[in-house]
Formats: structure tokens, sequence, C-alpha cells
């Protein structure tokens, strides 16, 4: 298949003006799930995962993130400019209400701007970034607010339960000239895949089991990254940095392999093992980690995952302005390792999974 | 809290917006349209910075209705740098860390919701400063 024309690309070029991470700062250690639910025998897929406080959910972890973005931006965006405000989640705290006007509302970008909630699995924020570069690329606004946030929920006992985490990171998106890291070109790539899915009304998720790995996230995560990188004419060499969704260490860890990327260039993207998977935060987390160690004239490659499935993969240079704004906010790194482990009572309590009445 | 009320106070809440003086230059929270200190009319919003310290503290057992299921917590008299004193809940800290004098930093948290139909109640809460 030709690639020919499949590139997204803007009539002028976007860029990142600000970017901002957030995550709660409670850990579930892998070894309590296994404690509970396989009597320590059964193996964890990760170290620790974030937890959500009992007062945090999508809203405040969006804002944070967000005022983060806005730290870093500057004086040089108002907030009351920012023509819209996209929060991309599966754990969005209202079914009908958005998220994205609490948002907008807690960082003064009402009343004069877009909002919206989008949603599909974990590249629920990956999607909104894309259309924001095409919002601000055609000249239609002049920045755009796009996060990726999540609580996400695991069924006791249930495999994703040890990885299920919580975090989120926002990006204030600009013209190129302004920008921190350009955006050389973006790509998708969606099929109707039953990997992954939750019916409305229900709490917990549901998986295709056998889907999970080969149809689902290496073949979209694969084909998505190829097809960029053909299209841009780039290879993996080409690239300082790259960050694949992260829905627990090996995943990462092996389509990177598969594309020809070195350990080296995920490692500073990779947050999984100690924040679990941040669902539609998990790549966009990864991607604020590089920028807070990348140099100008870096590459990076971003490639998320959703299930249901699809991939949006971007390809990133950053300029010599990320210099002076990556201090103006605190580092993922920070918030990673900032930490207050709690047993699997306390964490059943935050979780809301103890019936009250 | 009704819907009503809590619409009403959302500005205050959600960013911490008070009022400017323009006679004195006092800064005022919560807005209330007058200036407590010399009495002038006083309408410019003013976006507090959130950052503060603690005047003086103390932890809720027994919670008023809609706050059971956060309890216990903490609640704090915070100074802002700004001047005026608020009182908030304080939010990710751990039983003995708080200490008068101790700088904090605004977030915006969930307060209460009103059981699993009603709305969710964004606002101000105050965390240790630097993460």
């Amino acid at each position: 298949m030709t690639h020919d024309g499949r590139l997204m690309k803007p009539a002028r070029d976007v860029g990142i003006l600000g970017y901002g991470a957030y995550v709660p700062r409670y850990r579930l250690p892998a070894t309590e799930v296994e404690r509970i639910w396989t009597d320590g025998e059964g193996g964890t897929p990760i170290n620790e995962k974030a937890v959500p406080g009992l007062d945090e959910d999508v809203v405040t972890i969006s804002i944070e993130a967000a005022r983060n973005a806005l730290a870093r931006a500057g004086d040089a965006v108002d907030p009351a400019r920012i023509g819209a405000v996209w929060v991309g989640s599966e754990s969005h705290p209202y079914a009908v209400k958005p998220t994205s006007t609490i948002v907008a509302e807690a960082i003064g970008a009402v009343p004069y701007t877009q909002a919206a909630d989008w949603q599909f699995a974990c590249k629920a924020g990956t999607e909104a970034m894309q259309a924001a570069i095409g919002f601000v690329g055609s000249g239609m606004v002049q920045v755009a607010m796009a996060i990726g946030a999540d609580t996400a929920q695991g069924r006791p006992g249930d495999a994703l339960e040890y990885t299920a985490g919580a975090g989120g990171a926002a990006y204030l998106l600009g013209a190129a000239e302004d920008a921190l890291a350009v955006f050389e070109g973006s790509f998708s790539f969606v099929t109707d895949t039953p990997d992954f899915w939750r019916r409305a009304y229900q709490h917990y998720p549901s998986h295709g089991g056998r889907f999970t790995g080969e149809p689902a996230y290496f073949r979209h995560i694969t084909e998505a990254a190829q097809g960029l990188m053909a299209a841009l004419g780039t290879s993996a060499a080409d690239y300082h940095y790259a960050i694949f969704h992260q829905p627990n260490v090996k995943f990462p860890q092996t389509v990177a392999r598969q594309l020809g990327f070195t350990q080296e260039q995920i490692a500073a993207g990779m947050f999984v093992g100690d924040v679990g998977n941040t669902y539609a935060a998990a790549s966009m987390l990864g991607l604020t980690g590089i920028l807070d160690v990348a140099a100008p004239g870096e590459r990076i490659l971003l490639v998320s995952f959703g299930s249901g499935a699809g991939s949006d993969a971007f390809s990133l240079r950053v300029t010599e302005k990320i210099e002076a704004r990556r201090n103006r906010a605190p580092a993922t790194r920070a918030y990673v390792t900032r930490r207050a482990p709690i047993d699997y009572a306390m964490y059943a309590r935050y979780r809301g999974k103890l019936t009250m009445k | 809290m009704s819907v009503a009320r809590n619409w009403r106070l959302q500005q205050q809440r959600y960013r911490l917006t008070g009022e400017r003086c323009d006679t004195c230059g006092a800064a005022i929270f919560p807005p209330r349209d007058v200036c407590p200190e010399c009495e002038a009319p006083a309408k410019t919003p003013l976006v507090f910075s959130g950052r503060g310290e603690i005047y003086s503290y103390s932890t809720v057992y027994h919670p008023p209705a809609e706050f059971e299921t956060a309890a216990p917590y903490m609640v704090a008299l915070v100074r802002l740098e700004e001047g005026p004193m608020v009182a908030a809940q304080l939010t990710d800290v751990d039983k003995g860390s708080v200490s008068i004098g101790m700088p904090v930093e605004m977030v915006t948290r969930k307060i209460r919701a009103e059981g699993d139909e009603g709305i969710i109640a964004y606002g101000y809460k105050f965390r240790p400063a630097g993460i």
C-alpha cells in the first residue's frame, strides 16, 4: 500500500507552546494485588501504579496538568485567548456534562472558547492533539489545549487491576514560530478490533483475551509508526527519542525493538513501571518526560494506542525555546518519584470499592 | 449545597478569584464588592497566586453532612501571600506532617458530591508547597 497523501500535516506549521504533567501521589505496589488474588504467586507486570486520592478525578488531574502547560507557555499565552479546550479520557466524572467546560473555567479560558470531551480508550488524548493541530494549523484558532487524563478502572482480581493507573498530560498548541517543539506530521491507523471495551453503566471493562497483543497493540502501533516514517522518509535512527503506548513494561519494549528502536531511545519516556498504565495520558505523559530532557534539534516519535482499536503517530522536532520553558513547571519525574504507598485495603476505599449502603 | 449556590461560587472556588480595592490596594478574598479595609467599592477581579502559609490547623474526625466519606481530613486557616486568610481543607498530607508556618499551595480538588446522582462540587484545597 502506498502512504502517499496520507501524512496529516496542516497548512501552516504547528507546535507545542507549553506542556504539563500530573500524577497523583498515592501508589499501589503490584505485590499488593498479587498478595490478595494469587497468594503472591502470580507475578507482576509493573512495580506499582498511581492511585487518585479521594478528592481527585479526571477534572482535577486535567486542571493541574493544564496549569503546568500554561506556566511553561508563560506570558505568551493569555488563557482567555485559548480557542479550544479538549479533554480525552475513558473516565470522565460525568456520563453527561463535559469535563472540558470545568477545566476551561478553572484555567480562565471561558467563555469564548470551544470545549469538548473525547473518547477512544487509551488514545483519546492524542486524537484531541491531532484535532488541535488541525484547528490551529487551519487558522481557525490561535491556541488550543489538548489533554489526555484518566483514572482507569480495573476489575478486582483481573490482570488489568495491577496496571490501571491515574495521571494526565496537557499540551498547549500554537504557531510553530512560538513553539518549544514543532510537529513534522502525523499518521493514524484504525480498525474495528474487539480487544477491550466497557458497556454503558458498567464499572469495569472487559477484554477479548488473545486480541490484546498481536492484532491490537502491536499491529496498530507498527502500522502507524511505519506509515508515518515512510511518509516522512525517516527511520528509527533519525529519532533521539520515542514513546510507544505503555499498558505494561513489556509491550513498549518489544514494539520498540521490532521497529528498530533501542531501549535507550524509549527510556526517558517510560513511566509505566512506577505509575501504571495511565490510559489516555500514557503516551502523552511519556512525551512530557522526554521534553523535560530533550535538547534543541532532537527528534521525537510518539505513537499512541487505543483499544477498539487505533494508533496516532506523531513526529516532532524540539526547538531552542525548550530551554527557557521546561523549568517553569515541575518535571514529570518529580511527580513520578513523589509517592505515598498504600495497601490494598486503602486502595479499595480510595477507588470506591467498599459498599457503604 | 444547591446547584445554584455552587454555580455562583465557581469563580472564587476554582481559581481563588477575589477582588482588588482600587482605592487602598487591598487584596480581598472572598469577593464582597466592598473593601473590608477602607469601605470603598471594590469590584476589580484578582486571581490570587495560590501560595500561602498555614496559620492554624486541625483534624476533622466527625464531619458534617456530605463530607462523611472524606473523614478524617485536615482543615487549616491559610494566610495567602497577598494578605487575606482563608479556611480550607488540606490535601495530600500525612498525619503529623503539618505545622504552623508551613508553606502551602492551592490545588483544585473535589470538595463534595451530592450522592451518586447530584452535582460534583470542585474547589480550592491546599497541599504542601512544591512537588
